[in-house]
């Protein structure tokens, strides 16, 4: 056989026959139809928007944007701009998240470990908690807390907790800490004591991995991690207390959650919750058997084969959809609006009605979503890489 | 052996003994369950108190302080909305024969998941007969719909001595559904007067915007499923951008999207109607997520399929439409019914995105602020949350049941 046969019969194939020439024009007919339908569209929308006398471009985000926003965690008044009103709700947003996704991965790590509890009636709860969660709509949900918090009783009614703390209609009232004068030193001291708690870590995990005898340091990193806050606290005297104070019609000082912030950060946490406890759930009846029979053979305790050998090797398993959790807690967050929160969306739909550029508005709020999305399953990402290397 | 010497055989039968005491009785399961050590007695105990204490006062509430009327009175509100009420009957009609052709073919394809889910839509039915016999719809609709469940069994029953075969069945759902969808619409005329798509309402617009986003979204996903895997680079890159950009974005700003933009993007004078906006929205969103479950099936089907589809001569085309497709969308149905009861929780969203339609959620929204029933909120949405658990409590009861088949019965 010669070499250059092969060669003659590949290029008697006639072209729309060669597999290669089909691959391309397929490809290229796919982006030709794909970009007509972007061109017709949005001509059309060009020519509709200056029908309509709409605007394209983010000029208005430098205008002065004239709407109040409830709470805000930057200062923001009617008189700023577009820009920072869209700024404001952003943080609003990502604090929610935030503080969101801590709360709930914690009682949702409760609910799953509930859910394998031995206890019948715990077990049962929890399962009726995560069906009743999984099976009514998120913002029913919402809908229904923020309802719930306003039967609380009137502000001249509050009912008065334990430390200065009132709950009413108006929200949950808090001492405020103001910093004193031995704030910074206060805080000094606890970077101190995270820093030798990271350092013992590091100490006897290097030990271990020279397969040298393990120091118990749990007891020590607790001390400098608790322990000296807590004595900075007694003898440094670093905060003082803003404490809310009842007149007539409201409170005044201290620190507020507001009705429609609570009723969002608390709707999201327990709707979130039911779903991470059924990951953690799955993820820790996934460790094989043998794996307890065997830590327990060893000699480890039940607290140290749940340290050592289970969590590890559930959180592989638990983090790709606890990552997902993460990010439907985000973007639920969006739906804030029902109950009078301020966040991206609330705030980029009033700015849509007024600016008069609806599209410009709708691309810039959906990238930010995207960027957060993005953002967060890049950390979750990470951290999932950092968990999965425990595999041989 | 050198061991014989040291065996021993014991020389007397020994002694019986009394058999092991089973822990058995309603005492040993307490014991184990509820009092297994003293942790546990403390959880029994104060989750208990605080059970029986939080279930005495919601019945306390629910019994004497609860406003039920506000339900009853607007029941109609509730269930078609808007829709006026002489063309009602059109409504319970199109129940009766979807009743009917879910009852059928749940009988013939002798599954127990779809047994499940007749079950649930009879009792559903009954349940609804009952509250609206004793509602503003009055007792002969009430009657009417209870009827509907008497149907659902009678049809079953019937179906199981003579089951319809799949082809028929396929075709009556497939000619059913647009006709039933006329019927509800109306063409005009004294009969069938022209009932637009606004006044729709309630609980059968949320049906109109879940079941038409699954429908609509299916074929959309598949297409983008395929394209995602597809060995052309452009058409693997078009389709996974759009997947990850709409996964990324939460459902309400597609939707307010879709009720802003969609308007701007048709030619001129051309007017579509809110319903459909949310429609378009929700098929777009759901297409994304109905991809990403086909995409699970297409990669659970051994390569062997596919090799073996080529060694037989079969081009793309006929190789997915004969061996890939019907594995995998079989093996992603539990998967897609999950899809469905999120797409039904997610229908509420439309009531604040600015679609300005009143399903479900929104009519609540709206009979809270009537006057006559100012301060009865807590016992619409708990009445809406109700209607909500048990539509998505018994799908998912079918796709745990589903789900369990298809593992036993795995080709």
């Amino acid at each position: 056989m010669t070499v250059a046969a092969p060669a003659q019969r590949a290029t008697s194939v006639p072209p729309w026959r060669d597999l290669r020439v089909l691959r391309i024009v397929a490809q290229l007919v796919a982006l030709g139809l794909v970009l007509l339908a972007a061109y017709v569209l949005w001509t059309t929308l060009a020519q509709n928007m200056a029908a309509a006398r709409l605007s394209v471009g983010f000029e208005f985000l430098r205008a002065r944007a004239g709407f109040d926003i409830a709470q805000s965690v930057i200062p923001y008044s009617p008189s700023d701009s577009y820009g920072h009103a869209f700024l404001a709700g952003l943080i609003n947003t990502l604090m929610v998240g935030f503080v969101g996704i801590v709360l709930a991965t914690i009682l949702g790590i409760f609910v799953g470990v509930a859910r394998l509890s031995s206890n019948w009636l715990l077990n049962r709860i929890a399962s009726g908690y995560v069906e009743i969660m999984r099976n009514t709509p998120l913002l029913v949900q919402l809908i229904f807390i923020y309802v719930v918090l306003l039967q609380l009783p009137t502000v001249s009614n509050s009912i008065a907790l334990p430390g200065s703390i009132f709950l009413n209609q108006r929200g949950l009232f808090m001492p405020r800490p103001v910093a004193d004068t031995g704030y910074w030193a206060w805080l000094a001291l606890i970077l101190l004591g995270v820093v030798l708690a990271i350092a013992g870590s590091l100490f006897s995990r290097s030990r271990r991995e020279r397969g040298q005898p393990m120091y118990r340091l749990g007891r020590l990193t607790l001390l400098a991690m608790l322990g000296l806050p807590i004595v900075g606290y007694v003898f440094l005297q670093p905060l003082t207390f803003d404490m809310p104070v009842q007149e007539r019609f409201n409170f005044v000082g201290g620190v507020v959650l507001s009705p429609p912030f609570v009723a969002l950060l608390l709707g999201l946490i327990i709707y979130t919750a039911a779903f991470i406890g059924e990951v953690v759930r799955g993820g820790i009846q996934a460790v094989r058997r043998g794996q307890l029979e065997a830590a327990y053979a060893i000699g480890l305790s039940p607290a140290q084969t749940l340290r050592l050998i289970v969590f590890p090797q559930a959180l592989r398993i638990i983090v790709p959809p606890l990552t997902s959790q993460y990010l439907n807690l985000a973007k639920n967050s969006s739906l804030a609006i029902a109950v009078g929160f301020p966040d991206l969306f609330s705030v980029t739909r009033t700015m849509a009605n007024q600016t008069g550029a609806p599209v410009s508005v709708i691309v810039l709020v959906m990238s930010t979503y995207l960027a957060i999305s993005l953002f967060t399953s890049l950390l979750m990402n990470i951290y999932n890489r950092r968990v999965q290397v425990l595999e041989r | 052996m050198t061991a014989e010497g040291e065996r021993w055989v014991r020389p007397t039968i020994g002694e019986r003994l009394p058999p092991p005491i089973e822990p058995v009785g309603p005492r040993a399961w307490l014991r184990q369950n509820l009092f297994n050590g003293w942790v546990s007695s403390i959880v029994t105990v104060v989750l208990g108190s605080v059970l029986i204490m939080v279930g005495f006062l919601i019945a306390e509430w629910a019994v004497t302080d609860a406003r039920w009327g506000v339900v009853t009175s607007n029941f109609r509100l509730f269930l078609i909305g808007q829709y006026p009420a002489d063309e009602a009957w059109r409504v319970w009609l199109a129940l009766l024969i979807a009743s009917v052709l879910t009852g059928v073919s749940a009988a013939s394809t002798a599954s127990r998941a779809t047994r499940t889910l007749a079950a649930g839509l009879a009792a559903g039915q009954a349940l609804l007969g009952l509250l609206a016999a004793s509602s503003d719809l009055g007792p002969l609709v009430g009657l009417a719909i209870a009827l509907n469940a008497i149907a659902v069994w009678a049809v079953f029953l019937g179906a199981l001595r003579f089951p319809m075969s799949r082809r028929v069945r396929t075709i009556a759902w497939i000619v059913a559904v647009p006709a039933l969808f006329v019927l509800l619409q109306g063409i005009g005329g004294p009969l069938l007067r022209l009932v637009p798509t606004n006044l729709w309402g309630g609980l059968l617009l949320t049906f109109l915007l879940s079941v038409g986003g699954i429908v609509l979204s299916f074929p959309f996903g598949v297409l983008l499923a395929l394209g995602r895997r597809s060995n052309l680079p452009v058409v693997r890159v078009l389709s996974t951008v759009y997947i990850e950009i709409v996964r990324g974005v939460p459902l309400v700003t597609i939707l307010f999207m879709a009720a802003i933009l969609l308007p701007l993007l048709l030619p001129g004078g051309l007017r579509i109607e809110h319903v459909f906006r949310a429609l378009a929205g929700i098929t777009l969103f759901s297409a994304a997520y109905v991809a990403e479950n086909v995409r699970g099936g297409l990669q659970a089907i051994p390569t062997g399929q596919i090799e073996a589809a080529n060694a037989i001569g079969l081009n793309a085309i006929q190789r997915n439409l004969y061996i890939v497709l019907p594995q995998a969308l079989r093996s992603v149905i539990p998967a897609n019914v999950g899809l469905f009861i999120s797409l039904l929780k997610d229908t509420t969203l439309v009531a604040i995105a600015g679609t300005g339609l009143l399903e479900l959620l929104g009519i609540g929204r709206a009979v809270v602020a009537q006057p006559a029933w100012i301060g009865a909120q807590i016992e619409v949405y708990v009445f809406i949350s109700v209607v909500f658990f048990f539509l998505c409590y018994a799908m998912s009861q079918a796709s745990y049941r589903l789900e369990e088949e298809m593992g036993v019965g795995k080709r």
